[in-house]
């Protein structure tokens, strides 16, 4: 909201430092966001009058004026529309400086001396865009700086009101604010009252409860088709943000902003028979003033006549009942509608509007009186015309609601805030604020707030209204005696933390990426899957939750690679999520493309492939102390190259997946180069044990190396579990330390050269013992995976 | 010429050849020449053995003299010429020190997370236990639970994200606060950390972010212990003396409402760019814990008391390690990525 400070003055007087206003206002609760000057700078303007116009001989549109500056007379070449003699205007003099800088110098204009120039509202930066001239009134005194004049020394204060403040949406508001924190006086004129010249009454029902229960109106006939209105009021609604329309517009919604209350204004000739608040049947239809048609809910309060409904209540008006040029007779609408009926109903379609957002926070229901007499008074200064009584229609029975009392305790104040409040203080405070407090016994006290404030309720909102005005910034802060609380502490999880170390010590980078993805990306990784979808993404490349972290690595990657990144090893912790069970599931997730290692001088240049990967997954897994139960077993999965793909599974649980990116996604994503990409399930995947340490033999081990040659199918796996299980508890460990394709080994089949490691706790081996354990290995092989023992 | 005039040539050719040996390998083949077995001392003492007592002894002393001298002199060339082994082994094993270490460097943690473990291990110094919900949240736990019903004015500060069944990003980790009040009992100290989603997305804003949030019920909680924490906290996070700011603010779920700022860790206070002249910094918003909220989740607000808070964490970030845009936090540019260790 934006408040001029010389309209402000008007109401209160705050002494003429406004920085410090600004300061008090925003460590009271209304956030100033800037001060800023009501307009550019403008020097060596005044008011003039134009004394003669005469046409430019060599200029159809120009004309050559006399112009009084006060002092004397100046030729000016103007080729404003609306020039014409006896008008004042703003003249810029030899030597004025304009908004943005403009130097005015005597010119010719095709051959005629301008010594100055006449301006528009724009060419003064007061934003209007209306062509032409900018009009001063008749009484303006030429001569005057137009600064003066216009009251432009004027500053703009940017507030930014939480929505409780409903009450702070006006001058009215803001002052009184202003008054109670700097403990001064409101300066509130006598509310102005406009006998009636007319008879008329037009017929208003309330058929909507409590939801309308009070409606004021008022006819006023034959006021100036067009009238516009003067430019103080102009330069008010500008410098609140509001634009001009005209004389009748322009007052309800000069009143809004003065007092806070919403109006609206009809033409008395598009209505049909009677004005009916009323809620709106279904699916019933209203073409809004922006030329929007929606259709109505059975809660949405409507203003309708006989033919159908005119606006929504409390939002916008209706196309076809507003005010033209051609309006003469008006009926002027001021309401009290219950903020519970009008929360919200505006946002279902769209709209946020002035009305709106003063109605649902909620307007004095004493206000409608004071309101509809301001603008008739000012609607008859303006565009003239003869007003009707006012009508007041209420609800039967209805009286304007008393907020209910609060009951307030000292000690509970204390108590909240954590500091002695001074009594007198406290009591004070409240009444400043309009509060109406009466004692309830010893330090306790009922306390009713005023008509205007809707956000007070409980004795917490009353605490923060003495805190408020005692001042934050004068709390002092104070360490809480906290009980003594020691919480379960588990060994069975890894802490994200060493995941992440982990990853990083091995040389990926972490990435943070939208747990919202763009649904192509992901439909080329995931084309059976369904995803989450958004019903109102941000954009179509964030329409879709992540089934994996994938589509936002492999992206990252994309990125990267455009910025000529020649290695990428990315890692990601973060939740997928699954449009099928409906869960989210946390998940790490790497990426690693590019060379195994930066270029160096001393190692060749070779492309990482899945084993590299491989290990860093496995020292991801060995974090859990239970190593032993993952399996890597070839399965299948749409990202993925068919023959580089292993599911991870843990104790016959899948719990992620490790691979090669498919060549044709790498294609179809448009990456430069493969990439292998790893996913883990947290919970499942990275479940830890407890260590329990085992006696470590004291005995030498012996170690027998072996060569088979196998058919490519048989895995390693395989060959060790079959190893396993004939060899029994005194083998300690198998590895394979090559594996060999080519000469002397028929296609279609790999030998494999493994280190059997065999070791006693109790005792030594003897080398028989070892030559009989290898001899069953070899056989139970041979049978069972059809190795063949390879010849030295 | 005699027995011992032969000896002192034997033992000055030997001394020579001894001397002028540069090989550890001929060295031995003199050794062995000259003490060997069948060496020329060696059989001069075998020779000894025929010859009568007092001759035997007189002869037998000179040998053994010559054959010590010889020996020493054998032994100080080897410990000579062993020692210029190794230093010319050495010189020629000697390295550029200068050229980089084989293999890759480390990567790296994302600054915000980097910043989240910051201030996680502040607040858990103090005994705060960071917990954990739900992304996709349902309408109770996000709005209804903290004093938002469905059309408050206040939902307007929170641009959500809905699915079409009803369920929504959560716009804050206010629910996890919720979760944790409904299965735990005061005394309740927690932060919890994570991502939280808004509807907007410009310069300033993207449509993802991270929050922490704290809450603390106890009996006795108040205002002045809030400004403490907050106080506290800051201090920490910054390692600087920054002053802190409580103004009154409005959320549904606090009473009495704040939002907090930091004397700017730019300027220390004096004005700059970074706090658009103002000196303070906006950080995040904080209060007591609202009866309706503590009621909704069976707490007795008589007895207990709360007070919450709520930060951005690439805010924080921001400040601390002088990030410009937001948005470089997303991007995931490796260059941007690799200044955070």
């Amino acid at each position: 909201m934006q408040i001029s400070t010389s309209w402000l003055a008007e109401w209160v007087d705050f002494g003429n430092d406004v920085p410090a206003l600004g300061h008090a206002l925003t460590m009271a609760g209304l956030e100033i966001e800037g001060i800023t000057p009501a307009a550019p700078a403008i020097s060596g303007v005044v008011v003039a009058e134009v004394r003669h116009v005469q046409r430019h001989p060599d200029a159809e549109k120009l004309n050559v004026c006399r112009v009084f500056d006060g002092e004397q007379e100046w030729q000016i070449v103007c080729g404003a529309a609306n020039v014409r003699a006896g008008l004042k205007a703003p003249l810029a003099r030899i030597g004025a400086e304009l908004p943005g800088g403009l130097k005015i110098k005597a010119a010719k204009l095709r051959g005629i001396e301008s010594s100055g120039m006449l301006c528009s509202a724009k060419e003064l930066g007061l934003g209007e865009d209306v062509p032409g001239l900018l009009e001063l009134p008749d009484s303006a005194v030429p001569g005057q700086d137009i600064v003066r004049a216009l009251m432009l020394d004027d500053r703009i204060l940017a507030v930014n009101l939480t929505p409780n403040r409903g009450d702070c949406m006006s001058m009215l508001g803001v002052a009184r604010e202003v008054a109670t924190v700097r403990n001064t006086q409101l300066c509130m004129s006598a509310p102005a009252k406009v006998e009636s010249a007319l008879q008329d009454i037009f017929p208003v029902r309330l058929n909507a409860g409590t939801a309308c229960p009070k409606f004021l109106s008022r006819v006023i006939r034959g006021i100036r088709p067009g009238a516009r209105s003067p430019l103080w009021l102009r330069e008010r609604l500008r410098r609140a943000g509001l634009r001009p329309i005209s004389a009748v517009v322009d007052v309800t919604n000069y009143v809004m902003l003065e007092l806070g209350q919403p109006m609206h204004a009809y033409d008395v000739r598009n209505l049909d028979g009677a004005i009916i608040v009323r809620h709106a049947t279904p699916a019933e239809k209203l073409t809004l003033l922006d030329g929007r048609e929606i259709e109505l809910q059975a809660d949405v309060l409507v203003i309708a006549d006989m033919a159908g409904p005119l606006g929504l209540a409390g939002v916008m008006g209706g196309a076809a009942s507003g005010i033209s040029d051609e309006t003469a007779e008006v009926l002027l609408e001021v309401a009290y509608f219950s903020p519970s009926a009008i929360a919200g109903r505006g946002r279902r379609y769209g709209l946020v509007t002035d009305a709106s957002q003063r109605f649902e926070r909620g307007v004095d229901p004493h206000l409608q009186e004071r309101a509809i007499e301001r603008a008739t008074e000012l609607l008859l200064e303006i565009a003239g015309g003869y007003a009707g009584p006012v009508s007041a229609i209420k609800l039967d029975g209805w009286q304007e609601p008393e907020h209910r009392e609060i009951h307030l305790r000292h000690a509970r104040v204390n108590r909240v805030l954590g500091m002695s409040v001074d009594e007198t203080e406290l009591v004070g405070s409240l009444e400043r604020l309009g509060m109406r407090v009466s004692e309830a016994g010893k330090g306790e006290w009922r306390v009713r707030p005023p008509s205007w404030r809707f956000d007070i309720a409980i004795e917490e909102d009353l605490i923060e209204e003495v805190v408020r005005i005692h001042g934050y910034d004068k709390v002092a802060g104070r360490d809480a005696l906290v009980s003594q609380v020691i919480t379960p502490a588990t060994e069975t999880r890894i802490a994200a933390e060493r995941l992440a170390d982990l990853l990083a010590a091995r040389g990926y980078q972490e990435a943070v990426t939208y747990s919202f993805v763009d649904p192509a990306l992901q439909q080329v990784l995931f084309p059976q899957a369904a995803a989450l979808v958004i019903k109102n993404p941000i954009s179509a490349e964030l329409a879709v939750m992540r089934l994996s972290l994938w589509p936002g690595l492999v992206q990252a990657l994309r990125e990267n690679q455009r910025r000529q990144q020649p290695r990428v090893r990315l890692f990601e912790l973060g939740r997928g999520f699954s449009a099928e069970h409906g869960t989210e599931t946390e998940l790490v997730a790497g990426l690693a493309a590019g060379s195994r290692l930066p270029e160096q001088w001393g190692e060749p240049t070779t492309a990482i492939d899945f084993y590299d990967v491989k290990a860093d997954v496995e020292a991801l897994l060995r974090l859990t102390g239970d190593a032993d139960s993952f399996r890597f077993e070839a399965g299948a999965h749409p990202a993925l190259h068919p023959g580089q793909t292993a599911r991870i599974v843990r104790s016959g649980r899948p719990v992620g997946w490790l691979g090669t990116l498919h060549p044709e996604r790498v294609r179809a994503l448009g990456l430069t180069y493969a990439a292998i990409v790893f996913e883990l399930e947290v919970e499942s995947a990275l479940a830890a044990i407890v260590p329990e340490a085992v006696e470590i033999s004291k005995f030498p081990g012996i170690r027998r190396d072996l060569a088979v040659i196998v058919s490519e199918e048989i895995t390693f796996d395989a060959i060790t579990s079959a190893a396993r299980r004939s060899a029994g508890s005194l083998l300690k460990d198998v590895t394979a330390f090559d594996v060999y394709r080519g000469q002397g080994i028929d296609k279609g089949k790999k030998s494999m050269a493994l280190a059997l490691n065999l070791q006693d706790t109790s005792r030594t081996l003897t080398d028989s013992e070892a030559d009989a354990i290898v001899t069953r290995v070899v056989e139970h092989l041979g049978s069972e995976l059809g190795a063949k023992i390879r010849d030295k | 010429m005699s027995e011992s005039a032969d000896l002192n040539a034997l033992i000055a050719q030997a001394r020579s050849e001894i001397d002028q040996c540069v090989d550890l390998a001929v060295l031995d083949l003199i050794r062995v020449r000259l003490l060997g077995k069948k060496g020329e001392i060696t059989e001069r003492l075998q020779a000894l053995g025929a010859m009568d007592p007092d001759t035997r002894r007189a002869a037998g002393a000179t040998i053994n003299a010559a054959k010590e001298q010889i020996a020493a002199a054998l032994s100080e060339r080897k410990d000579a010429l062993e020692a210029q082994d190794l230093a010319e082994r050495l010189a020629k094993d000697s390295l550029d020190v200068s050229l980089p270490g084989r293999g890759q460097p480390p990567g790296g943690l994302h600054p915000v997370t980097r910043a989240r473990r910051r201030i996680e291990q502040i607040f858990r110094q103090a005994g705060f236990i960071v917990a954990d919900g739900p992304e996709i949240e349902d309408d109770w736990h996000n709005f209804e639970a903290l004093n938002i019903p469905a059309d408050h004015p206040a939902r307007a500060m929170h641009d959500t994200f809905y699915f079409p069944d009803g369920r929504l990003l959560r716009t804050h980790t206010s629910p996890v606060q919720i979760r944790a009040m409904q299965t735990q009992s005061p005394p309740l100290k927690i932060i919890s950390p994570g991502r939280v989603y808004r509807c907007d997305s410009d310069m300033t804003h993207t449509p993802m972010f991270h929050q922490v949030e704290g809450l603390v019920v106890d009996e006795g909680i108040s205002f002045a212990n809030l400004k403490a924490a907050l106080q506290s906290f800051l201090q920490a996070f910054f390692e600087a003396s920054v002053s802190i700011r409580l103004r009154p603010s409005y959320f549904p779920f606090t009473e009495p409402s704040a939002e907090f700022d930091i004397s700017c860790v730019a300027c220390s206070g004096q004005g700059c760019r970074v706090c658009k002249q103002t000196g303070w910094l906006e950080v995040g918003g904080c209060g007591m814990v609202h009866p309706n909220v503590l009621r909704a989740v069976n707490i007795d607000p008589e007895k207990y008391t709360g007070y919450a808070f709520g930060m951005g964490v690439e805010r924080l970030a921001m400040l601390r390690y002088k990030v410009g845009d937001i948005r470089l936090y997303f991007e995931n540019d490796l260059r941007f990525l690799r200044q955070f260790a």
